[in-house]
């Protein structure tokens, strides 16, 4: 009897198998048009695929730009994969509209994790990053010292007074075209992954985080206005371009025309390339702290999805060491765990790009954690370009809060 | 037409090659320069955007930036599904539109005048204005398959051609068009008993071929160049066109020699096909003087 | 003309049904859904019920008032002079949490101006953002629109003479209107360029240094100027062609007649040319102006509507809001503004180039 259950069993679980194969996972990735990271990507597909023998993941990739467009579509046709990547400060957005699920992985496997690449919203995990990036002060050793400049560490950083003031030896110094390089050329997400931070480190804030219901006095209160001050001055005082060449984002500082340039690990190794002397500085504290921005491309599963729990053992696969170790030796990123980064060439300790894992670790904070930040980016990000282009500090800090606020109040507070 | 008489005539003809020949590079030179930079390294091509040589293939030239756009991105499939959408639409077009131009000007029936009025009324309406309704219109259309009935368009090839078939602006071309041919033609024919398909096919189509290539190649365009639409409704490399290709070239350091590669390989075969129909398609719309 | 043909209905709704009913289906139901949008507060994404709102959407964007401001005194009651100008008091204590006056909380100075005396009129509106799209739009036509025709004319012109390897010019002329203005966009971006373009280069060389490089793209007082300069080198091709085609409508015997008269050249264009092209000019003008107003794919990729909103247009407004903000309703509620605009000018252009009789 015992003997023949078991043989019915087996044969049972030997045809379910057979009939169904291994069952389709539908997955969505923002990689299209760049060769490496497709290739590392495609590496744990395959090694997903192959290690058991229930799910099969299949991938479209689509290009960066058009990517979130591309998900939004198919979220209204209601025609979204099993597995999506989503950008850190965008996930409670699609997580409250209903497009995406909780994750059903083991909370202690993402332990060791860095916090940036963990995407909480209401409470629960909906996506998990692989790596975080992060922003320093790029310059040489060798202008530091010909500026006479001390050298900010993580405990002590830049003041804003020392910030300034070695953007004035810059400019003195006649050697370079602009002091400093904010990099206006990368418009959309980047203002205000690397410029807000400024602004939260002036002690202000795209929205207010204790309710996420105003920006009311975070956006236009008076270490705000002093933000936009700040910002303005870096052009109108000539420390910097309101506009910028692509071109120049890309290779100016290495062409040697700006001095400090603010900029991300993902360009470090290029940079490292034309002069070995960088140094990657941490952000200046302008009295409320040194901050920089957190989280990045992260996973997550569709709501739609008929199989999260097959997600959900692709995105476990995927949090291995080996492959944080690969995206970050492929691409630059920061590997999410220490022992990731002790993989890394770039990371590991005494590696040349090792002061950026200290630097999320110290200094990141992550976005507005909220729905309407989509909408809050990009009014940010029209707000800073302007002011830069000397717009009136006050009345366009004012027009930001307004046009947020009506947005809060349109979506009936985002949930919060 | 004998416009001018000639005195001088050796330095007028100078003065008129001078000023046409001036105008043409105004025309062309942003052309050459796309052609040009396609063929050099992304630092090269950036130093010489700024000169001279940027119209001259001089420097280190190659076809690298060819072999790369290949590598980045699947450009036949993009050729490929904008070819057949494209295709596709304009020849639907050019049929429901010019059949709907010949209804609304030589037939005579009920609600004629009110939808040609409704139909132009759409003429004022830009597509981006009427994008989202759209999407989310044709998200929850069905569709009757081979496989039965499904609900949604979305990536699709049908999605990116059946909502461009019938447009307000075609079908007044051809409106305009066949007004000013004769219409004791088709009344004659109608007397003789010929049917409505026989004169549309053997009076009105074979004098209406300069409105048919204007029709054709507006419609070309339109939807060779399509962007927001297909960037909105495709999610499978599959169905994806050429212009939504172009994305892929836009990562954050933008390889600007690739994308020149990319531009000059979707432009020319378009500015080639041109180059052939364009005799016939000028020569065409210069015939319609007949019928004035 | 049409009247006298024979009446068949089956044949009418036959032949134009298919077209009718695939514009009917993707055109103007569409239309309706967006006018329908205009009235809630439909999100693009949104867990939340679609609300009834009634105009709000249209007052948000419409609602524009005065306020005529005292200049600030000191003391003494002499007027307070800064920078020059008398110095008048901050609107933001009027317009932000101002109990006094909550009609006007959340607008903003769009212009002002004095009318003598010493009192400065402010205009406010709720949003400064799409008025300004509104007035550059406006500009944009109003520009472009005769500007175009006009140059296209002078082609057709000159395209239309006999000579030698014309098709050649005319081929050339036209091959701008084939190639994506998307395409045309990028390269005019590497073109306008501040440091290294080509057309800040050719200007300095061919005045040998005396203009300074310009950041065309970048300056808000250049930027709408090169977009209109850009977009009628692109389209211009298409509208030589049509006055080309009206041009070969003329008949050649009254050239003939006039050469005969001895009639100028000028003459022979006052008196034929020109009256014989009073259909195609009219076609012309509604073509142009129609296009002209739907102003988005060169606007979305040189400028994003920037620097400073000087070239922020409605139809980038609508898209910007509709898709990239989410807020389907008031995008929506832009394009029933866009398409009312256009409908009342092109029936005042119809009642202006209407057939006298």
């Amino acid at each position: 009897m015992k003997m023949f259950t078991f043989a019915a069993s087996a044969a049972i679980l030997a045809w379910g198998s057979a009939a169904q194969a291994q069952q389709t996972l539908s997955m969505w990735y923002h990689g299209a048009g760049n060769e490496v990271e497709s290739k590392i990507i495609n590496q744990i597909i395959a090694d997903f695929n192959a290690s058991q023998a229930d799910w099969k993941v299949e991938l479209q990739s689509f290009p960066q730009a058009a990517y979130n467009d591309s998900v939004v579509a198919g979220a209204l046709a209601g025609n979204l994969p099993d597995i999506l990547d989503v950008d850190g400060p965008v996930m409670p957005n699609w997580a409250w509209a209903g497009y995406m699920q909780p994750l059903q992985i083991d909370e202690a496997k993402i332990e060791a994790f860095l916090p940036g690449p963990k995407g909480y919203w209401d409470g629960k995990l909906y996506s998990i990053g692989l790596w975080d990036a992060a922003v320093a002060l790029v310059t040489r050793q060798a202008y530091l010292d010909e500026l006479g400049l001390r050298t900010p560490t993580l405990e002590q950083p830049w003041t804003k007074d020392e910030f300034m003031a070695a953007l004035d030896a810059a400019k003195a110094s006649g050697k370079f075209e602009y002091a400093f390089d904010p990099g206006m050329a990368w418009t959309g997400e980047w203002y205000p992954y690397a410029f807000s931070p400024f602004l939260q480190s002036f002690g202000g804030d795209i929205v207010d985080r204790t309710t996420y219901k105003t920006a009311e006095g975070a956006l236009n209160g008076e270490a705000a206005m002093a933000f936009g001050e700040w910002w303005q001055g870096l052009f109108k005082n000539g420390y910097a371009a309101a506009t910028q060449d692509p071109a120049d984002r890309d290779g100016g500082f290495a062409a040697g025309k700006y001095a400090f340039s603010w900029n991300g690990n993902w360009a470090a190794l290029n940079t490292l390339k034309a002069f070995p002397d960088t140094v990657f500085l941490p952000a200046p504290d302008f009295g409320n702290g040194p901050k920089i921005g957190a989280a990045s491309w992260q996973f997550g599963i569709s709501a739609s999805s008929k199989h999260p729990e097959g997600a959900s053992a692709f995105i476990e696969f995927a949090l291995q060491d080996k492959y944080l170790a690969d995206f970050s030796n492929g691409i630059g990123l920061i590997p999410a765990t220490k022992t990731a980064a002790a993989m890394t060439e770039n990371y590991k300790d005494g590696g040349p790009m090792a002061v950026f894992f200290g630097l999320t670790e110290g200094q990141a904070l992550v976005r507005p954690v909220t729905p309407g930040y989509v909408v809050q980016a990009k009014v940010f990000e029209k707000a800073l370009a302007d002011i830069a282009n000397g717009a009136d500090v006050a009345a366009t800090l004012d027009a930001a809060v307004d046009e947020i606020n009506a947005d809060i109040e349109k979506n009936g507070g985002y949930g919060h | 037409m004998s416009m001018i008489a000639a005195d001088n005539r050796g330095l007028r003809l100078v003065t008129r090659y001078a000023v046409l020949i001036l105008i043409a590079i105004i025309f062309i030179f942003p052309l050459v320069f796309m052609l040009m930079s396609s063929l050099k390294p992304d630092q090269q091509l950036l130093q010489d955007s700024g000169n001279l040589r940027a119209f001259l293939p001089v420097g280190d030239i190659s076809l690298q930036n060819y072999t790369d756009a290949f590598q980045r991105a699947p450009v036949a499939t993009f050729v490929f599904n904008s070819v057949l959408v494209t295709g596709v639409t304009v020849a639907l077009s050019l049929l429901l539109c010019s059949a709907a131009g010949f209804a609304f000007v030589f037939v005579r029936w009920k609600g004629r005048d009110t939808l040609l009025a409704l139909l132009l009324a759409t003429l004022i309406l830009p597509f981006e204005t009427i994008a989202i309704p759209l999407l989310m219109m044709v998200a929850h259309l069905p569709w009757v398959g081979f496989d039965g009935v499904s609900w949604g368009w979305l990536n699709s090839y049908r999605v990116q051609i059946i909502p461009f078939i019938a447009d307000g602006l075609t079908v007044f071309l051809f409106v305009q068009y066949f007004k000013d041919l004769p219409g004791e033609l088709i009344e004659a024919a109608r007397v003789e008993g010929a049917s409505w398909w026989q004169i549309y096919r053997k009076i009105v189509m074979p004098l209406s071929g300069p409105i048919f290539a204007t029709a054709a190649i507006l419609k070309f365009l339109v939807m060779y160049n399509q962007y927001l639409w297909p960037l909105m409704v495709t999610q499978e490399e599959g169905y994806r066109p050429v212009m939504v290709g172009l994305q892929y070239f836009f990562q954050l350091n933008v390889a600007w020699g690739e994308v020149m590669a990319y531009l000059s390989m979707i432009t020319v075969p378009v500015l080639a096909f041109y180059l052939y129909l364009q005799k016939a398609f000028i020569a065409s719309i210069a015939s319609t003087g007949v019928k004035g | 003309m049409a009247s006298k043909f024979t009446v068949s209905n089956g044949t009418g709704w036959l032949m134009a049904g298919p077209a009718v009913l695939l514009i009917a289906g993707f055109v103007i139901l569409p239309f309706f859904l967006a006018f329908a949008f205009s009235f809630t507060n439909q999100r693009l994404i949104s867990p939340n019920a679609t609300e009834f709102v009634g105009l709000a959407n249209y007052r948000q964007l419409l609602d524009v008032t005065t306020v005529t401001l005292e200049p600030v005194r000191d003391d003494a009651g002499a007027i307070v002079i800064k920078d020059g100008a008398p110095e008048y008091p901050s609107l933001r204590t009027l317009t932000r949490n101002n109990p006094d006056r909550p009609d006007l909380a959340g607008m903003r100075e769009w212009f002002s101006f004095s009318l003598g005396g010493e009192d400065r009129t402010y205009v406010l509106a709720r949003d400064v953002v799409f008025m300004t799209a509104v007035i550059n739009t406006f500009i944009f036509v109003l520009i472009v629109a005769p500007v175009q025709a006009g140059v296209a004319l002078g082609l057709a012109l000159l395209i239309n003479q006999r000579l030698r390897g014309i098709n050649v010019f005319r081929a050339i002329y036209f091959m701008p209107v084939v190639v994506s203005i998307v395409v045309v966009s990028l390269l005019w971006r590497l073109i306008y360029d501040g440091q290294s373009g080509l057309l800040n280069n050719l200007l300095g060389a061919i005045s040998f240094g005396m203009i300074p490089p310009v950041d065309w793209l970048g300056n808000p007082s250049t930027a709408l100027g090169a977009i209109i300069a850009m977009s009628i080198w692109q389209a211009v091709g298409f509208h030589m062609v049509i006055w080309l085609s009206g041009l070969q409508t003329i008949s050649p015997t009254l050239y003939e007649a006039a050469a005969i008269e001895g009639a100028s050249k000028w003459q022979v264009f006052r008196y034929i040319t020109w009256p014989g092209l009073r259909n195609t000019a009219v076609l012309i003008l509604i073509v142009i102006t129609m296009q002209a107003f739907g102003l988005f794919a060169q606007i979305d990729v040189m400028t994003n509507g920037g620097p400073l909103d000087s070239t922020q247009t409605i139809v980038f407004q609508a898209i910007e809001r509709g898709y990239g903000k989410q807020d389907i309703s008031g995008g929506s509620a832009i394009s029933v503004i866009l398409f009312v605009i256009v409908l009342s000018i092109s029936l005042i252009q119809r009642w202006l180039t209407r057939e006298k009789t």
